[in-house]
Parts: C-alpha cells; structure tokens; sequence
C-alpha cells in the first residue's frame, strides 16, 4: 500500500486455483447503509446456527422487549435467540426456513407493536477487569456466532482450550460477488471493528499478531480501516481479489503461508479467525451489553429498483426488505441469499433474515440466466486449475457419478469446502459442487452404519469374552470342589476300612479323629462342606449354572444346521457314554458314602448335582450339542434332584434298597445298549462292556453291603 | 411465489465445450493454411470428407442409441476429430481411405465406448492407426512440396485433385507424390547426415528441417500457442513432450554419424510432431488428468516417438505413440494425485486413505 505511515506492509501468499467472477459490488455501493420499517411480524428460527438448535422461554402471548432473550441455548454449542424489537409472541411453530429444500423448523414469531421498546442493557465500561470466561460468556449470551456465514458459535472459537493462540485474523475479505455488507460495515464501523479486535485478543491472552485481511477490490474500507487501527498494533493486510480468498482456510494461506490440517481447526496452528461483523457484535455485547438483533444485510440485483446495504433486524421477511427496495417478481430469475457462488436459492419470499444472511440477490434473467443443461465431461481440467485445494474436480465428479465411494475419498473428497469454484469455471456446465455434497452425504450416512454396526459387533464380542471367562472361572471352582470331594472320599474309605476292622470303634473314632494335622484339616473342610446351609446354597448355585447352560446349549443346538447332524450323531452317541459314566462314578461315590453311614443327603445331592454339572460341561464340549444329550444330562439333574429328595425321606437301610433298584435298572439299561452296539458293531462295546462289568461289581457290593447292614441292624 | 431452486454456484462462466472445440478448430487453421500452400487442395478435400463423414456417423450413432442428435452435435467434438484426422492424413489419398478412417474414428474410437467424455483413445488416432495397417500404401505416399517442383510445375488444380480423390484418376497426381522428410532419412540411414542433406533437395531446400513440412510444423505452433493463450490446456503435456523428444533427438544425434537418429530441429519439425504436440495429446478425455500426470504422458509420447521412429518400422509415430500412452493413463492418474490442502503428501487414488 501506498500509505508509508499505516502499519500495514504485511507479506501476502497467494492461493492456488481461484477465480475471478464478475465482483458486481459497486450497484449496492452506491447509497450509504439504510433503514428498513419495523415489519408487523419478526420470524426467529431456533436453529441459526451450528449446533443444538435453541429452546424457546417464552409462550404464546407473552410481551418482550428488543434485546430480550426468547430462546436459550441447549448445551455448549449453541447460542440464545433474542427479540429485535418490541411486541407479543403470537405463535411457536414451524416456518418456512432459509434453506433450499423449503424444509420447515421450529420459529418464534413476534407480532411487532411498532415502539421498539428495549431491555434495560447492561454496559461495562472497563472490560480488562473482567476474565477471559466472563466475557466468552457475555459473548455467548447475547447469541452472537459467525455473522461472515457458517454461524458457528463464537464463544466456542474463543476459547481453544490448551491451545496457543499467536494470531487472531479479522476476515474482512468479503471475496462472493455482489456482497458488500462487510465493505459498508468497515466503512461506518471501523471503530467498533477495532475495539472488536482488541477484546477478542484480551480474550484469547495478548496473541502477537493481530491482523484484518480485506481484499484489495474494497480501497475505502482497507482506509478506513487504517485510520482507526492507526494507534494500536492491529494490522491492516491487503491482496489481490480472488475468489475464494476468503474462506478460512485460504485466508489463513494468504497470509500466514500456513495450511490448516485436514480435518483439523486453525487453532491448531495458534490461529483463530473472525469476520469483521463477528468482532463489532463481541464488542457491543460486551461493551454495552446489546444482544444480536440486527445486522447488515446487501439487497442487490437488477430485479430490484433500488440496489443497496440495510440495517435489518433479524427476523424481518425478505420479502418485506425486498418491498421496501421495489422488487419485480417477474424480472427475477431466481432469489438467492448469500452470494452467487455459495448461496442459496431461496424457496419462498416469506423467509426471514437470520444471523448469517449476508447478502439477498434478486437477479434479472439477464444478469442469472438458467444454466443450460449438462454436457459431458472432457476432463479439460479447467476446474483443477480452479481448485483452491487442489483437488481433482474431474476425477471426483467421475468417481461420485459411479458412486465409487473409497475413490472419493482418497481423491479427498472431505477437504472440498464447497466454494463452487470449479462448477464455475465447467465448460460443460456440470454441477459439480452437487454431486459432491450428495456423495458426502451418501458416505457420512455410510460410516454412520459402520460405526453402529461395528458397536454391535463389539458389544457381542465383549459378551462371548466375558461369558468364557465365567466359565474359565466355574471350571476351576469346580476342580477345587472334585478335589476336595476326592479327598472326603478317601478319608471315608479310610474310616470304612477302619470300620470293617473294627466296627465297634467306628463311634469312638468319630468322636475322635486322628491328631494329625492333614486328618484335622481334612476335617475341618469336610465340617464346612458339610454344614448343611453352605452346602445347600452351593448345591443351588450349581443347579442354577447346570440349568442355565442346558438352556444355553439348547439354543445352541437349535441353530445348529441339518447338514451337520451325522457329526452329530456320533457326538451324541459319545455324549451319552460319558453321561453313563458319570452317572456310574457317581453313584459309586454315593454308594461309598453311604456305606460310611456318614452320609448326609445334602452330601449326595450335591455330589448327584455335581456330576450331573460335569455331564453337561461335558456335554457342552462336544460342540455343537445334540438334543440326546441334553436331555440325557437334563434327566440326569431331574434324577439327582428326585434321588435327593427321596433319600432324605428314607432310612439307610432304605436307600441301599433304592440304590440297587437304581443300579439294577441301569445295568438293565447298560445291557440294552450294550446289545445294541453289538448290533450296530459300534466301536464303543468294549466300554459299554466295561461300564457293565462294574456296575455289575458295584450291584454285587451293594446287595454285600446291604446284607451286612441287616445283619448290624439285627 | 416460488422461485428456481437450484444449488451453488449460481454464477458461471460464458465458455462452453463447445466453444474450447470451436478454438481447436481455429487453431488448426494455420496449418491447414501452411498446408494447402506447400500441397495443393489435398489436406482441404481431406478436411471436408472427413467432416462431413463424422458428422454423418456421428449422428447415425446418436440416432441409433436414442440420444438428443442435435444437442450432441453442438459439443462440435465430432468435428474436432475429423478436422485433426483430415490434417494427418496424406494430401490426395482416396476418398474412401478418408470416409473408413473417419467413420471408425467416431464409431469405433468415440461411440461405441459412450461417446464424448468415455473414448479411453484418440479418436482421431485410431481411425489413423486403423488406415495405416490396413492400407500401408495409401498411407505413405505423399505430396510433393511446392518448393520442390520443377519451375514449369505447379501445384494440381482443383478439378484434378478431385478426379484424383473421387475417381482415382491419378493422372496429374502421380508427379506429386514423394516421401515424407522422415520417411526420407530412414531410407538413406547409412550415409553422414551432412550427406543426406546434400544430396535430398528435400532437406537441401528446407529453411531448418524438412521443406514444407517446417513451416507447416511452424503453422501447427502458432496454433498450438494461441490454444495456450486461450487456456483450451496447459502447458503441461505439449511442452513435455516436445522436450522429451528434444532430450531423445540431442542424445542420439551422434555428431551426424551414419548411426545418427536425424537432428533435433528434423524431429521436432518434420511429420507430424507439432499437430501431435498441440492438437493431439492435449485431447483432454484420453490424457492423464492431473499436471503432474500430463507431464510424465507427454513425456512418455516423446520419448515413444524417437523410438519408434528412430528404431521402429514406421516413419512417423505420433499415432502410435498416444494411443501406447492412451492406455497408460488411467495407471498414470493413480499416481499422480496433486497434495490437497492441508496434506503433508499427496494421496494414492488405489491405496487406503493417508496424512
């Protein structure tokens, strides 16, 4: 710049790609900022921002002052809604919203009463006195966000955490065609803009630079600008007019040669960036305590009569604005709010002006005529050498139309920021941009689904990993109960021994027990195991987890598939052996303990249920179960269960009665199936054989035993 | 009232496909000038055919697979083709030799594959390539510069050179018919370069390289240029072939020795080297798509252009040459992703994603 004096002479970079597009700025520059009436109705979207949409706190009815707060924030990222001026809330419904699909949304509408009547505002005089938190949340309060056009929250952008701020850029590069809101606003408010700047660095801890970039097209502005920041260390940086000079990311590149990560903020890099309005409106919050209620709006376009920037308050239709300036329905081609290259086409004219709303252009069919329709694509390359990012528009648009999503997104689809750029430069008219806001969606939704589905891959995985270490753990509970069952039973063959010697001593040997220490031990364990409370929740433990896995494993099996029912089969016919087995050693133990005349029907019960638990684990382990066996092993618990239950009914004379019956008809049993392997030549006679033979020893040991019994008893 | 909804941008420039296509036919006319002023009407009867048969096919083709005919046809590319087929091929060949190669040039090369925007090749290369195997004959004989006739001798007239094209009367003709520079070195490999320069009045007559053929080259750069200006391209392919072929010319030149592959200035304005640089390679739907691709594509053509040239069995191989770099394209693409903003290194198109 020419101005020696002006703290200005700041070193510019250049963007690649950009375009240049008819800036049209000068029709609206022409007249000073205007005034519009006060409209008969305001309409304020809860939802301006990025983020949680507001709540309303007002009701039907209800009378509010300007400035007064209508609807809160819900959560961090959100800000509060504000009346612009005076009057009753006359409903809370669902608008027509600024948005191209003409989608409605939850609107506050407010029936002016013309007085424009404001809350009293509370000022503060002296800022530096408050802390960083107590101004964010001032700035917070008065439902101020990003006025250049994303209107991301800037209380949010205000505090970057753990992060070193060493640069805050004021964007005043305004680089869309036809706006000039910035431009006016540097104009008229260049001391506001400052002050703006100056809190914003209190707020974000003194950073060392302080810039405020304006394209090169805007000379009154960059001036004004210099004249107010003349005293202060806030410089004033200008370069040459290119769209999209102005979007965070470039406009970070312009002037610090630095690139923002992709996928992360500016802060990372120790910058924070905001629009020039973003910092007057922070500074009136602050300063006099106003909430966001108006803004500057551009009205451009040759459907217009008069071409001009106006104060607007929020919520007032674009179709009052547009009357106000003499618009001509029919000489529109289309209504667009924002600038050419990234605004969007209004559905309705009874849309209200929301925080964002920069610019409303009601273009002739002249100055916008329709596109024509698309061509083929002849990979020129023309919206490559457009690209601010560098991207390859040609090879996206292809991939997109093919739908061939992971292409995308090597091609890195997610750094396009939308500009339109190369949609501008398309020989073939090709609404690039388009398709790749559609692919963008498509895959969000895509990875959306990912992610639910691999959440429940993972719950599901979790629940096996857990299900299995409860059986690790179960599995070796139960060793240490068959040890310490194992052990009862030797000392009891012991004492059975004894008691055959000398069976009169078998009392006095009770009462008392060998003095050595492992007899003692032993003992104690056994007095443990046998106190009949610990041993009946034991045993109920054990009949719950039997139970449950039976159920488990019926589950199992009715999923299993038909196909594998021969390996089954076989699995069965083994399952059922091990079932016998079992059952054999288990009525062995039992015959054991009952011959002591020790037992105790618990003891039996919970040995009976034990091995009917082992069965099934046994079961369990061949893979996938067959119903057999599970009915084997679900017969064997009902059996323990009945045996029990029996037993404890029965004098001991009785139950050796019982237990031959039992074994009697189980050797029965054992022959059957003993004939029928024969029959089939089944590698497994020599077992059968086996388990027949000592069951028919234990049947002989049994009738001994009981004849002994008699004989005592006698 | 409702209003046109439609997405951003809502600006755009005035430029069209049409209008980048219209430009290259502009640009070709320098040459086509150059041409018809060292041949006679040959290479314009050439131009005209070969229009009016791509038009027709292309339109037939458009018919047949039920597209809008006259919405295609304004894209202009049909004619782009069969003007740069026209210029390729040899002043006074048959009319059907220019009906069979433009026609397959745009229903073999362009159509069939989906038209314009899906042809992996050269259109106008494979209706070249496709003529010169089937009919080697037709295709080597060429006319006789101006400048090297005869002072009595002139070029044939109109009527004589459509006689000649239409009714293969080729009496009149066959006096004008000569080898082409390149052809004409090949055959004489063996003497010193010198030598062959003496004793050719094909070189002896020349300003730089081939006489006639020069200043046509130098036709076909003035075109090639005002594209550049006109930013139809960049600069990326066409300059990067041209050096490569450069590289290829100065590191085989051999002082001018009998092994000598012929010097810098022969290749670069002999045969068809300046049409290829400018007019063909550029052709952005068969190309590698990215800069940085274009350069390793144009260099690629260069260097297959000494070669084939030089160590092959055909004179000229600009054909050849793009439609063996056609078919690495796609590969070249995968490679040669520019870093996006915000990236430490650029992407790879086939890999998982990175930085």
């Amino acid at each position: 710049m020419s101005d020696s004096t002006a703290n200005n002479i700041i070193k510019t970079f250049d963007i690649p790609g950009g375009v240049h597009p008819p800036e049209n700025k000068a029709q609206s520059m022409q007249l000073p900022l205007g005034e519009v009436s006060i409209p008969s109705e305001l309409i304020y979207p809860l939802n301006q921002h990025i983020g949680t949409p507001a709540i309303a706190i007002v009701e039907v009815g209800q009378k509010v002052l300007a400035g007064q707060k209508i609807a809160d924030a819900v959560g961090a990222l959100s800000v509060p809604v504000h009346a612009s001026t005076s009057g009753t809330i006359s409903a809370i419904e669902d608008r027509i919203l600024p948005h191209t699909s003409g989608m409605k949304g939850p609107c506050i509408v407010l029936k002016t009463d013309g007085h424009h009547q404001f809350i009293d505002y509370q000022p503060c005089a002296d800022y530096r006195q408050l802390s960083s938190a107590e101004l964010i949340e001032k700035i917070r309060q008065a439902g101020i966000i990003g006025l250049g056009g994303a209107g991301f929250p800037t209380a949010i952008k205000l505090d970057p955490r753990n992060t070193c701020i060493d640069t805050l850029i004021l964007n005043g590069t305004e680089c869309e065609p036809y706006i000039t809101a910035d431009d006016r606003l540097m104009q008229d408010y260049a001391d506001d803009i400052v002050a703006g700047a100056e809190l914003l660095a209190y707020i974000l801890g003194e950073p060392a630079n302080i810039i405020i970039g304006i394209e090169d097209n805007k000379p009154d502005a960059i001036k004004a600008m210099q004249q107010a920041a003349k005293n202060t260390r806030i410089e004033i940086a200008s370069f040459p007019t290119k769209y999209p000079s102005g979007g965070e990311k470039q406009l970070i590149q312009i002037l610090t040669n630095k690139e923002v990560p992709s996928g992360k903020l500016p802060a990372m890099l120790g910058i924070v960036m905001q629009n020039v309005a973003t910092a007057m409106a922070a500074y009136r919050a602050v300063r006099f305590g106003e909430a966001l209620t108006w803004r500057i709006t551009t009205l451009v376009g040759e459907a217009l009569d008069v071409q001009r920037n106006l104060k607007v308050l929020l919520g007032t239709s674009v179709e009052h604005l547009l009357n106000e300036l003499g618009f001509q329905s029919n000489q529109a081609s289309r209504l667009i709010m924002g600038g050419p290259m990234m605004g969007v086409a209004l559905p309705d004219i009874k849309v209200p002006v929301i925080k964002t709303t920069a610019c409303i252009i009601a273009p002739s069919h002249e100055e916008m005529p329709d596109q024509p329709d698309a061509q083929a694509c002849i990979r020129c390359g023309l919206c490559a050498e457009a690209c601010p990012v560098s991207l390859l528009p040609q090879q996206l648009y292809w991939y997109a139309k093919s739908e061939e999503y992971e292409r995308l997104q090597n091609h890195n689809l997610f750094d396009c920021i939308e500009c339109g750029a190369c949609s501008y430069v398309c020989p073939s008219t090709i609404p690039l941009v388009q398709y790749y806001r559609a692919a963008k969606g498509n895959i969000l939704q895509q990875q959306q689904e990912k992610i639910r589905s691999d959440h429940a891959r993972q719950r599901f995985e979790f629940r096996q990993a857990r299900i299995e270490r409860a059986e690790a753990e179960k599995e070796v509970k139960r060793a240490v109960r068959k040890e310490a069952a194992e052990k009862a039973k030797a000392l009891a063959a012991k004492r059975k021994a004894e008691a055959a010697q000398n069976p009169e001593n078998n009392n006095r040997n009770n009462d008392a027990p060998a003095l050595d220490p492992v007899a003692l031990a032993m003992a104690r364990v056994k007095a443990k195991e046998q106190d009949p409370a610990v041993q009946k929740s034991k045993l109920e433990r054990a009949l719950t987890s039997a139970q449950g896995r039976v159920e488990k494993l019926q589950t199992r099996l009715d999923n299993a598939e038909t196909d594998q029912l021969e390996k089954f089969e076989s699995q069965v016919k083994q399952a059922q052996l091990r079932v016998q087995d079992a059952q054999k050693q288990l009525d062995a133990f039992n015959n054991t303990k009952s011959n002591t005349l020790n037992s105790d029907p618990t003891t039996l019960e919970k040995s009976d249920a034990e091995s009917a638990t082992t069965t099934i684990s046994n079961s369990k382990v061949l893979k996938p179960a067959s119903p057999e066996t599970l009915d084997a092993a679900t017969a064997a618990i009902e059996r323990a269960k009945a045996k029990t239950e029996a037993m404890a009914l029965m004098s001991q004379e009785e139950k050796l009665h019982e237990q031959l019956q039992s074994l009697e008809k189980r050797i029965a049993k054992a022959q059957l199936n003993l004939q029928n392997a024969q029959a089939e030549n089944s590698e497994h006679i020599a077992v059968f054989k086996a388990g027949l033979e000592k069951m028919q020893a234990k049947l002989a040991t049994t009738q001994a035993e009981l004849t002994s019994l008699q004989k005592e008893n006698q | 009232m409702a209003f046109i909804r439609r997405t951003s941008p809502h600006a755009h420039t005035a430029s069209t496909t049409g209008d980048i296509m219209r430009w290259v036919m502009l640009a070709t006319l320098p040459g086509l000038v150059v041409l018809t002023h060292f041949f006679g009407w040959g290479s314009l009867i050439n131009v005209a055919l070969s229009c009016l048969t791509a038009v027709a096919s292309e339109a037939l083709v458009l018919k047949l697979r039920k597209r809008p005919v006259l919405f295609y046809l304004k894209d202009y590319s049909a004619l782009v083709t069969a003007v740069l087929l026209g210029l390729a091929l040899p002043p006074y060949a048959p009319w059907w030799l220019v009906v069979i190669g433009s026609a397959s040039a745009i229903i073999l090369a362009k159509q069939l594959y989906g038209g314009l925007g899906f042809n992996p090749f050269n259109p106008a290369m494979v209706g070249y390539v496709i003529l010169l195997i089937s009919f080697p004959v037709e295709m080597t004989r060429w006319a006789t510069p101006q400048t090297l006739l005869a002072d009595a001798q002139s070029l044939p007239s109109l009527m004589s050179a459509l006689q000649s094209v239409f009714l293969g009367n080729s009496i009149g003709i066959d006096g004008y018919t000569g080898a082409t520079p390149l052809d004409l070195f090949k055959a004489q490999q063996g003497l010193l370069v010198e030598q062959i320069n003496a004793a050719q009045p094909l070189f002896s007559k020349a300003s730089f390289a081939g006489a006639g053929w020069e200043w046509v080259n130098f036709a076909f750069l003035a075109g090639g240029i005002f594209l550049l200006y006109k930013r139809a391209f960049t600069w990326h392919a066409p300059i990067s072939m041209l050096l490569a072929l450069s590289i290829m010319a100065f590191l085989f030149y051999g002082g001018g020795n009998s092994e000598s592959g012929g010097s810098l200035m022969l290749h670069l304005f002999s045969g068809g080297t300046m049409l290829g640089a400018f007019f063909i390679i550029t052709d952005p739907v068969s190309s590698a798509v990215s800069n940085k691709g274009r350069i390793i594509y144009g260099a690629g053509i260069g260097i297959l252009i000494y070669i084939i040239r030089v160590w092959g069995n055909y004179p000229d191989a600009i054909a050849f040459a793009v439609l063996l770099m056609n078919f690495a394209a796609p590969f070249i693409d995968y490679y040669t992703i520019p870093r996006t903003y915000g990236h430490t290194k650029p992407s790879r198109a086939t890999r998982g994603r990175d930085s």
